[in-house]
C-alpha cells in the first residue's frame, strides 16, 4: 500500500448565495494581470445554465478528460502521437469567444465631461483590441437566469431531460455552482502536456504548471474537461488555479475559502493510494466511478494505513490533520459530498454537497411543512427533475447516491428542528437514513456552524521547510507583474525571474483565526 | 571579401546562435515559448499553421539530405543524378509550396487580425522579414532551376562548403561560383541563425518528442533543497519519480 496525501475541498451548495465574492477575491489575488483578463480560476455558475466557458460540459464537443478504449484509459482527444500531430493548431481549443472578450470602460469621459444636457456615458472598450465594443457575453452572463428559456435549453446537462423540464416541472429551479480546478488524482491536463510542465505535488497533490517549463502548446487547455487551465495570451504560458499553495503551505485556507460569504467551503486532507487510481479511473461503468473513487481513499484511523504512512514519511501532524479533516468526514464518513462529473475520469478532488434547496423550495411553495421529513422524502422522490439534474452533475446520472444525500440532508433538517424547538429529538429520523443520533448532530455542526478551525484543517508544510516558505519571498510565477507595456525584450514577462516578497503570513494567520 | 562572406560571417552567426541559445535559456526560461496566438483567431490559423509547420519539417528534411549527405554516398548506392534530382525537386516543390502558402496565410493573419497584430513584438517583425526572405529565396532557387533548366548542381558546391564549415575548413571559392539566388539564400539563412536565439523561434528546440515516452502523470516533490527553487518553479528535472506508471502508456 502506498499512501499519499491530497489537499481537497468540499463545497456545501445549499449555502452558496451566488455572490461571486470568491471569484472576485481570487481574481484580485491571481489573475488581475495582462493576458489573464478573461480568466477566472474561481467562477460561480448558475445552474441550469451554460457555465464558463460556455457549454464546457459538452465533452462530445470539447473532448476533455479521459475515455475508455478497449478497456484502456485514454485521453479523449486521442493518443500521444495524435496530440503531437495536432500541436500546430489545437482543434479543440476554446477561443476567446467561448470565454468572453474582456473589457473595461473609458471612465475618463465621465471625469472630463463638460457640463452638458445629457449625461455622459462611459463606453466599453475591449481589453484585447483596445477598440470600443458591444458587450455580448461574460463569465456569468446568465447569472441568476436559471430557467430562462433563452439559455437553459442550451445547457448540455439538460440533454435528454429537456422535455420533462418543460412539461412536468414548470416551476424552475436554480442553484449556484462555484468551480475551481479539481486538483485531480488523475489529471488530464498533466497527461496532455507535451512538455511535462504540469505536475502533481507529491506532498499535497496540488496540481501546478511549471512556468519555466511550459512552452505554450495549449494541450492542457483542451485536455482538462473542467476547462480550468487557461492560456495567458500575453506571456504565452498556461496558468491555472494553484490552490493558493503559498497560503496552504503555511496552514491557511485558499483565498476563495477564506472570503466565502456563505462559509460553505471546507479544506482538509484525504489520504489515498495512488496505485489504485488507474484501476479506479478505468472501471467500465460511468456510474460506478463515484464508488471507485471512494475506494481509492484510505482511512487514517486504520492502523495499517498509519504504519504505511509512517514508513513513507508522512509526518505525524499530517496524519492528525487527516483524521480531523472535515473533507474526509463529509466524503468518507457521512458520504454527503459527491464529485463533480466523475465520468470525466480525472478523479476530481473538489467535491460538493448537493443542494436540497430546490426540493425545499417546492415543498414550501405548495404550502406544506418543508421541515417535516415525510414531506421532504416524498418531494425528493417526486421531483425527478432537480434530482436527475444533480445526478447528471455529480454521479454520471445515477440518482441513487444523490437521493441518498438529499435524504440525509432532509433528515438532518427535521431532526434539528425538534432540537431547536426544545422538543425531544426523534431517534427514528437519523435511523431512517442509516445514521446515529450523535453522528447526525456532528454532521449538522460541521455543515451549519463549524468554526474556522473546523472548516479548515490544514497542516503546515514540513516544519523544517517552513522557514524557507515564509517571508523570504516566494518567487512569482509570472514575473511580469504589470510592467504593462511590451518593454520586455522577448515579449511580455520574459527575462530573469523577479522575486517578490509575500506578506508575513504568520501574523495574518493569527488574525484570521481570531474568531475560532 | 569572399573570405568574409563565406568563412567569417557564417562562423560569427553560428557562434551567436550557440552562445545566444545558452544565454537565453539561462536568462529567460519564462520567455521560452511558442507565444501562440490561437486564442485570438482560429479560422486562418487552423490551415495556415499546420501547412507552414509541416511544410517546414519537409523543407528541413530536404536540406538535411541535400546538404549533409555527400553526393558520393547516393552515387554509391546507385541513385543516379537524375533520380535524385527528380526526387529532390518533387519533394522540394511540395514542401516549399506548403510552407509558402502557410507563410502567406500566417503573415496575412498577423497583419489583419487586430489582436494578433497587437501581440506582435518588434522582434517578431524582424524575424518574419528574415524568415520570409530565406523561404522566398529558397522557393525561387527551386523554381528557377525548373524554369531556366539550369545545370547548377548545388551538391557539388554549396553542400560541400556547408559541410566544410563543420570541419572548420570552409573553402570560400566553392560558393563564389554559385548563382546569386543560392548565395543570398545562404547568407540570409545564416543571418537568421544569428537572430534565432532572440526570437520566438527558440520554440523549435522544445519540440516535445519526450512526450511519446514519458509517464502521463508527472509527480514532483515540493523540493527540500533551497536551490530547488520555491513553489512551482524548480531547478529539478520535470519528472523525478514517475509513479502512475507506464501501465498508462
Ligand atoms: S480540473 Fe485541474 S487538475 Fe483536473 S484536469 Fe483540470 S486543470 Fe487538471
Ligand atoms: S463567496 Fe461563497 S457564497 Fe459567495 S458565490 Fe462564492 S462560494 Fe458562493
Amino acid at each position: 500500500m502506498r499512501v499519499m496525501a491530497q489537499m481537497a475541498m468540499v463545497m456545501n451548495l445549499d449555502k452558496c448565495i451566488g455572490c461571486h465574492t470568491c471569484s472576485v477575491t481570487c481574481k484580485q489575488a491571481w489573475t488581475n494581470r495582462n493576458g489573464m483578463e478573461y480568466v477566472w480560476f474561481n467562477n460561480v455558475e448558475t445552474r441550469p445554465g451554460l457555465g464558463y466557458p460556455r457549454r464546457w460540459q459538452d465533452q462530445e464537443e470539447w473532448k476533455g478528460g479521459w475515455t475508455l478504449k478497449n478497456g484502456h484509459l485514454q485521453l479523449k482527444t486521442g493518443g500521444r502521437l495524435q496530440k503531437l500531430l495536432n500541436i500546430f493548431s489545437n482543434p479543440k481549443m476554446p477561443g476567446m469567444d467561448d470565454y468572453y472578450e474582456p473589457w473595461t470602460y473609458d471612465y475618463e469621459t465621465l471625469l472630463n465631461a463638460p457640463l452638458q444636457k445629457n449625461f455622459p456615458v462611459a463606453q466599453p472598450h475591449s481589453l484585447i483590441t483596445g477598440k470600443t465594443m458591444n458587450v455580448k457575453w461574460s463569465a456569468n452572463w446568465d447569472d441568476d437566469l436559471g430557467g430562462a428559456q433563452e439559455y437553459a435549453p442550451k445547457d448540455p446537462m439538460l440533454k435528454g431531460i429537456e422535455d420533462k423540464v418543460k412539461f412536468e416541472f414548470e416551476k424552475t429551479f436554480m442553484f449556484y455552482l462555484p468551480r475551481i480546478c479539481e486538483h485531480c488524482l488523475n489529471p488530464a491536463c498533466a497527461a496532455s502536456c507535451p512538455s511535462g510542465a504540469i505536475y502533481k505535488r507529491e506532498e499535497d497533490g496540488i496540481v501546478l504548471v511549471d512556468q519555466d517549463k511550459c512552452r505554450g502548446w495549449r494541450m492542457c487547455v483542451s485536455g482538462c474537461p473542467y476547462k480550468k487551465v487557461y492560456f495567458n495570451h500575453k506571456t504565452g504560458k498556461a496558468e491555472k488555479c494553484t490552490f493558493c499553495y503559498p497560503r496552504i503551505e503555511v496552514g491557511i485556507p485558499t483565498v476563495c475559502s477564506e472570503t466565502c460569504v456563505g462559509r460553505l467551503r471546507y479544506i482538509g486532507i484525504i489520504l489515498y493510494d495512488p496505485d489504485k487510481v488507474l484501476a479506479a479511473a478505468s472501471v467500465e461503468d460511468d456510474q460506478a466511478l463515484y464508488e471507485a473513487q471512494l475506494g481509492c481513499f484510505l482511512d487514517p484511523f486504520d492502523p495499517e494505513v498509519q504504519r504505511a504512512a509512517e514508513q513513507q514519511g508522512i509526518p505525524m501532524d499530517w496524519m492528525e490533520a487527516a483524521r480531523k479533516s472535515p473533507v474526509r468526514r463529509l466524503i468518507q464518513d457521512y458520504k454527503v459530498a459527491l464529485p463533480l462529473h466523475p465520468e470525466y475520469r480525472t478523479m476530481p478532488m473538489v467535491w460538493y454537497v448537493p443542494p436540497l434547496s430546490p426540493v425545499v423550495d417546492v415543498v414550501k411553495d405548495t404550502g406544506h411543512d418543508a421541515e417535516e421529513m415525510g414531506n421532504l422524502f416524498g418531494a425528493i422522490d417526486a421531483l425527478r427533475i432537480p434530482v436527475e439534474y444533480l445526478a447528471g452533475l455529480f454521479t454520471a446520472g445515477d440518482i441513487e447516491p444523490v437521493n441518498g444525500v438529499l435524504r440525509k440532508l432532509a433528515a438532518m433538517r427535521s431532526y434539528m428542528r425538534d432540537i431547536n424547538l426544545g422538543r425531544d429529538p426523534d431517534a427514528s429520523i437519523p435511523e431512517a437514513v442509516g445514521m446515529g443520533e450523535e453522528e447526525m448532530y456532528e454532521m449538522f455542526r460541521l455543515l451549519a456552524i463549524a468554526k474556522y478551525n473546523e472548516r479548515y484543517v490544514i497542516p503546515t508544510a514540513h516544519a523544517e521547510q517552513a522557514h524557507r516558505l515564509e517571508e523570504i519571498g516566494t518567487d512569482c510565477a509570472v514575473s511580469a507583474y504589470d510592467h504593462s507595456g511590451d518593454a520586455e525584450p522577448f515579449g511580455v514577462g520574459s527575462g530573469p525571474e523577479v522575486r517578490i516578497a509575500v506578506e508575513d503570513l504568520r501574523i495574518r494567520t493569527a488574525r484570521m483565526k481570531d474568531d475560532a | 571579401m569572399s573570405t568574409f562572406l563565406w568563412v567569417i560571417f557564417p562562423y560569427l552567426c553560428l557562434a551567436v546562435f550557440v552562445v545566444g541559445h545558452w544565454w537565453r535559456y539561462k536568462y529567460d526560461k519564462f520567455g521560452w515559448t511558442t507565444r501562440s496566438s490561437q486564442l485570438y483567431e482560429d479560422n486562418l490559423l487552423k490551415w495556415g499553421s499546420p501547412l507552414f509547420h509541416f511544410g517546414m519539417l519537409g523543407v528541413v528534411g530536404g536540406h538535411i539530405i541535400g546538404l549533409l549527405l555527400p553526393k558520393g554516398w547516393t552515387d554509391a548506392i546507385g541513385i543516379s543524378e537524375e533520380t535524385y534530382h527528380a526526387f529532390a525537386l518533387g519533394g522540394g516543390l511540395v514542401a516549399g509550396a506548403m510552407t509558402f502558402v502557410g507563410l502567406v496565410m500566417l503573415i496575412y493573419r498577423r497583419r489583419t487580425v487586430r489582436p494578433v497584430f497587437k501581440a506582435t513584438t518588434p522582434m517578431d517583425k524582424v524575424m518574419y522579414l528574415f524568415l520570409a526572405g530565406v523561404i522566398l529565396l529558397g522557393c525561387w532557387n527551386t523554381v528557377a532551376s525548373v524554369i531556366f533548366d539550369s545545370h547548377f548542381n548545388y551538391r557539388e558546391s554549396v553542400s560541400p562548403w556547408f559541410r566544410q564549415i563543420f570541419w572548420f575548413q570552409p573553402d570560400a571559392s566553392l560558393m563564389t561560383g554559385a548563382p546569386l539566388g543560392f548565395q543570398a539564400h545562404a547568407l540570409l539563412a545564416f543571418a537568421l541563425f544569428a537572430l534565432w536565439p532572440f526570437t520566438r523561434l527558440v520554440h523549435v528546440f522544445s519540440a516535445p518528442v519526450g512526450y511519446l515516452t514519458r509517464p502521463y502523470i508527472v509527480y514532483r516533490s515540493r523540493g527540500s533543497k533551497v536551490q530547488d527553487g520555491l513553489g512551482n518553479r524548480s531547478g529539478s528535472p520535470t519528472w523525478e519519480r514517475p509513479s502512475l506508471d507506464d501501465a498508462k502508456r
